[in-house]
């Protein structure tokens, strides 16, 4: 049969035809070459190790072992009492349990320092979704949200695509740890000002991705006053808060609005999620937690078009609302990681290779400017491809981050067991050793 | 805990957070409200409104229920499934897990008599049915574009199409003189309408088995409608999520046979949105899918998937129940039995009392022809007569006029949502409410509880403040009614 040649069809959608769905990126370009040639022990001991996926599969074994223990859960999601119920519940306030476990779960994080209301809680399918909802909320098409950098690459999607939002970046660099200053926060909405752009609110990740650093309380007082004065939203992507590696470290937004006596508490959202703390990512579950009724309303509306599966809610409510387990789940998580962390640094440290002094999250932040030919995005690049091809290492490069800095790449440690670990470290090693000589 | 008011910063929200395309103002959603503030339970509160406003499908649960019972494997929280749990719980890949791709693609042929096959890469996943359409104006509309709808029409269609997406709803008018059949007259008139505006035009969206009408489209239409979409060169959306509810004929004609029938058709014009809210009676566990034969949606689609998958949890249990042929087989076959049978009763107990409906042969529900107890042939007078039917009766029905219908006097009635003691209470209130009416004496009284409590909120105008509750209402999340009636 002939293929029949037709008339061009009306074009897609300007949102299907532009490429802010960011998958153009080198961080997206390094996953693909992972998918093509992928590490295996036995199988392909020389494939691609995946360290640009920040993962945490370092406390899965705490989870089975919950569920092994606790066959009830398994009743109470198959069993006969409750199923037709919870197959039939579509109510977008999530079933009420599962809220206040999550509640739970977020103030145990915060060692008990804040309380959350769970009505204040709003169920969505991963922090992807909460992050786009909040962007569809609190700006309008040609707005602009600051965000500081280097940034999660992912935040160019969820924030624009489909808002129609803008992102200026807040720039920060290696002179002060890449901490937020005033000046800097300034300089970008000026920036925003020039072009003409409303700004409508700014969003942190706390503790940072990539950085791998929790934000400090002057930092984020700064921040609370600069919003305000600004009349702007502040959100709060604390998605990694569980995996501080000491819990005096992590300072919530929360913990400050709560001693200022909620003052300007309705311009402040935190967005969290099970993905990275809990090391759920396949199960889609994501929280807003807004001070703003009005927020709080708009997104449960908006949350029908992702909400978490009744299924998963019921299975997920009797763990995190057992205190026992989490607070021993959640010490637990931070030590592993810690050693973790500890462990990768030292090692590159050994063989002449430094990290951003870090105290969280699933990676580090490394710091290969010394390798580079040329101290330019370009030259970062390079090296980028050097890294993939010849160590067959996926890490992230800083520019993917938008890094204004480049040399820097983010290296995640958490998805892997340790004797993959070690191979990654042992070709960081061979390579270093190798430009030793030449 | 209560925190500043925000009227005063009420300007800091988005025209999109600020609006109403929520659409939760809407006549279809008050309905609900009364329902749950009242609820019908046999023993608890027989006086209670009957929820027959909800589209849920209880009949078949037990057979999923049993066959979950029967194999633990497929959960990863039993001792037999456990050992799937962390990869399971590691996948988040936009693809979905493979197996379960395949056995949505097989279950979606197995529900159009294996007469059609679909390819599993060319299935998306979405948060329910409501994402797939989100996700589909995204991709096939810009902003002030339109696509056209006949009427009646699914009220949350306005939501779901366009209220974050910015694109128009645009009717193509359908009448009860030709059963409300789609003619090309209507899809030309409505074309033509929207060009004299000015506004472009970039698609037709269509629901086939029909919600609210329960009717499928017959071939003729069919080709009438994929003519029409290539001579103008703009999409086709067709919303197939009863597909698996189809009762009282032989076959589901669904617009993919035809594509393989006509090589004339351009394919890349054609989407479908699917779920197993329905067919499976799983609104739950927000399984929505897009199968588009156009490529570049599917990548498209694909990547705006991030947005609203579907929990591994959930697909690793449905791939293997939907991945069990003999499963599949009897539940499609028993699920059409029961809904026949729940069908002809309920509308042979209606014809008892005067009452038609529309002939049907899919969905869960019946469209009824209540024209016949209004005062006037007008919008209000039907307003007049559903607040009568939620106060007097107590049923909750869904007015006509909600879902844009051209005709005052219609209602759509649910009855896949109950059992069948409760479906009797239903059609007993019904009958004593026919020949009151007949008596002519009760019709017009209105109770002063009722004015109190259900503000008559027809209108589709933003009154311009914003919703202040800190729990929003129930409006729009449905509550199943045998959710309370087991307590």
């Amino acid at each position: 049969m002939v293929a029949k040649v037709y008339k061009p069809c009306i074009p897609l959608s300007a949102i299907a035809t532009s490429s802010t769905h960011g998958e153009d990126s080198p961080y997206f370009a390094g996953w693909r070459a992972y998918d093509e040639d992928p590490y295996d022990a036995t199988t392909n001991p020389s494939g691609v190790i995946q360290m640009g996926l920040a993962e945490n599969q370092v406390s899965f074994d705490l989870l089975e072992k919950y569920l092994e223990e606790h066959q009830e859960v398994s009743k109470l999601v198959n069993g006969i009492g409750g199923f037709r119920e919870n197959a039939l519940f579509q109510d977008y306030h999530g079933l009420n349990s599962f809220r206040k476990a999550m509640a739970s779960f977020m103030e145990e994080i915060r060692g008990g320092k804040v309380k959350f209301d769970s009505n204040r809680i709003v169920l969505t399918a991963g922090a992807t979704a909460a992050n786009e909802l909040l962007s569809f909320i609190i700006a309008n098409p040609g707005d602009a949200l600051l965000v500081p950098t280097p940034y999660y690459p992912g935040f160019d999607r969820d924030l624009r695509w489909r808002t129609g939002v803008n992102i200026i970046p807040v720039n920060c660099n290696s002179s002060n740890k890449f901490q937020i200053t005033k000046q800097a926060l300034e300089e970008a909405y000026a920036k925003a000002k020039k072009a003409d752009l409303q700004v409508k609110g700014l969003l942190m990740t706390n503790p940072s991705n990539p950085l791998g650093t929790a934000m400090t309380r002057p930092v984020l007082e700064e921040i609370l006053n600069f919003i305000s004065s600004k009349n702007m939203h502040l959100i709060s992507d604390e998605i990694y808060s569980g995996s501080v590696f000491s819990s005096e470290e992590f300072i919530s937004i929360a913990e400050i609005l709560e001693e200022s006596g909620y003052a300007d508490a309705q311009r402040v959202h935190i967005v969290y999620s099970l993905s990275k703390d809990l090391g759920l990512p396949g199960f889609r579950v994501g929280a807003i937690y807004s001070y703003n009724d009005a927020v709080v309303t708009t997104a449960r509306r908006m949350s029908s078009f992702t909400l978490v599966s009744s299924q998963t809610q019921k299975m997920l409510s009797p763990m995190l609302s057992d205190v026992n387990f989490t607070k021993n789940y959640i010490k637990t998580n931070r030590e592993r990681l810690k050693r973790r962390y500890d462990y990768v640094v030292e090692k590159l440290r050994e063989c002449g290779i430094e990290c951003l002094h870090g105290n969280a999250g699933l990676f580090c932040w490394m710091n290969l400017k010394p390798l580079l030919e040329e101290a330019t995005t370009d030259g970062e690049l390079k090296l980028w491809e050097t890294i993939l091809k010849d160590l067959k290492l996926d890490i992230s490069p800083g520019s993917s981050c938008h890094c204004t800095e480049p040399g820097w790449f983010r290296v995640c440690f958490a998805n892997m067991s340790i004797e993959t670990l070690d191979v990654a470290l042992s070709r960081f090693t061979s390579f270093m050793e190798k430009r030793r000589k030449t | 805990m209560g925190y500043q008011s925000v009227s005063e910063n009420s300007h800091l929200l988005s025209r999109i957070a600020a609006g109403d395309g929520h659409g939760e103002n809407s006549s279809y959603f008050d309905g609900w409200k009364a329902y749950d503030s009242n609820p019908f339970h046999p023993v608890s509160n027989p006086g209670g409104v009957i929820q027959m406003g909800l589209a849920e499908n209880l009949l078949c649960l037990d057979l999923i229920k049993e066959w979950i019972k029967e194999h633990p494997e497929a959960s990863i929280c039993t001792e037999e499934g456990l050992n799937y749990f962390e990869a399971v719980a590691n996948f988040q890949d936009y693809h979905g897990l493979p197996s379960f791709r395949q056995a949505l693609a097989r279950f979606m042929g197995k529900a159009r008599g294996g007469r059609v096959s679909f390819n599993p890469d060319s299935i998306v996943m979405s948060g329910g049915g409501t994402g797939a359409q989100e996700t589909l104006a995204f991709c096939l509309a810009d902003p002030g574009d339109a696509f056209l709808v006949p009427t009646p029409y699914y009220p949350a269609f306005d939501r779901d199409f366009c209220w974050r997406t910015g694109v128009r709803l645009l009717p193509i008018n359908c009448f009860s003189s030709n059963n409300f059949k789609l003619t090309k007259a209507a899809l030309e008139s409505a074309y033509e309408t929207a060009r004299k505006n000015n506004i472009g035009v970039k698609g037709v969206l269509m629901t086939n088995p029909s919600n609210p009408l329960g009717t499928t489209m017959d071939r003729d239409t069919l080709k009438t409608l994929l003519t029409f979409v290539n001579q103008k060169r703009i999409h086709l959306v067709c919303d197939e999520v009863f597909s698996g509810s189809v009762f009282n004929q032989a076959d589901f004609l669904s617009v993919c046979e035809l594509l393989d029938e006509e090589p004339s058709y351009d394919k890349s014009l054609i989407h479908i949105a699917y779920s197993l809210s329905k067919d499976l009676g799983l609104p739950g566990f927000r399984v929505g899918v897009i199968y588009s034969y156009n490529d570049t949606v599917v990548k498209c689609a694909r990547r705006m998937s991030s947005f609203g998958l579907v929990s591994s949890q959930t697909q690793h249990l449905l791939s293997h129940m939907l991945n069990d042929d003999d499963f599949t087989s009897k539940y499609l076959a028993e699920n059409k039995r029961r809904l026949h049978t729940r069908h002809e009763e309920f509308t042979s107990g209606l014809e008892k009392f005067g009452i038609n409906c529309l002939p049907s042969t899919a969905g869960l529900f019946v469209w009824m022809d209540l024209r016949q107890f209004l005062k006037e042939n007008t919008e209000n007078a039907e307003l007049k007569l559903w607040r009568v039917i939620i106060d007097d009766v107590k049923l909750n029905v869904s007015p006509g006029s909600s879902f844009r219908c051209t005709e005052p006097g219609w209602f759509r009635v649910c009855f896949a949502n109950m059992d069948d003691a409760t479906m009797h209470v239903a059609l007993k209130r019904i009958g004593d409410f026919a020949d009151k009416v007949k008596d002519e004496t009760t019709q017009l009284q209105q109770k002063k509880r009722f004015n109190k409590k259900l503000r008559l909120s027809f209108c589709r105008i933003n009154d311009g403040g914003i919703t202040q509750h800190l729990m929003s209402p129930h409006l729009q999340s449905p509550r199943s009614p045998l959710v309370k009636a087991s307590h």
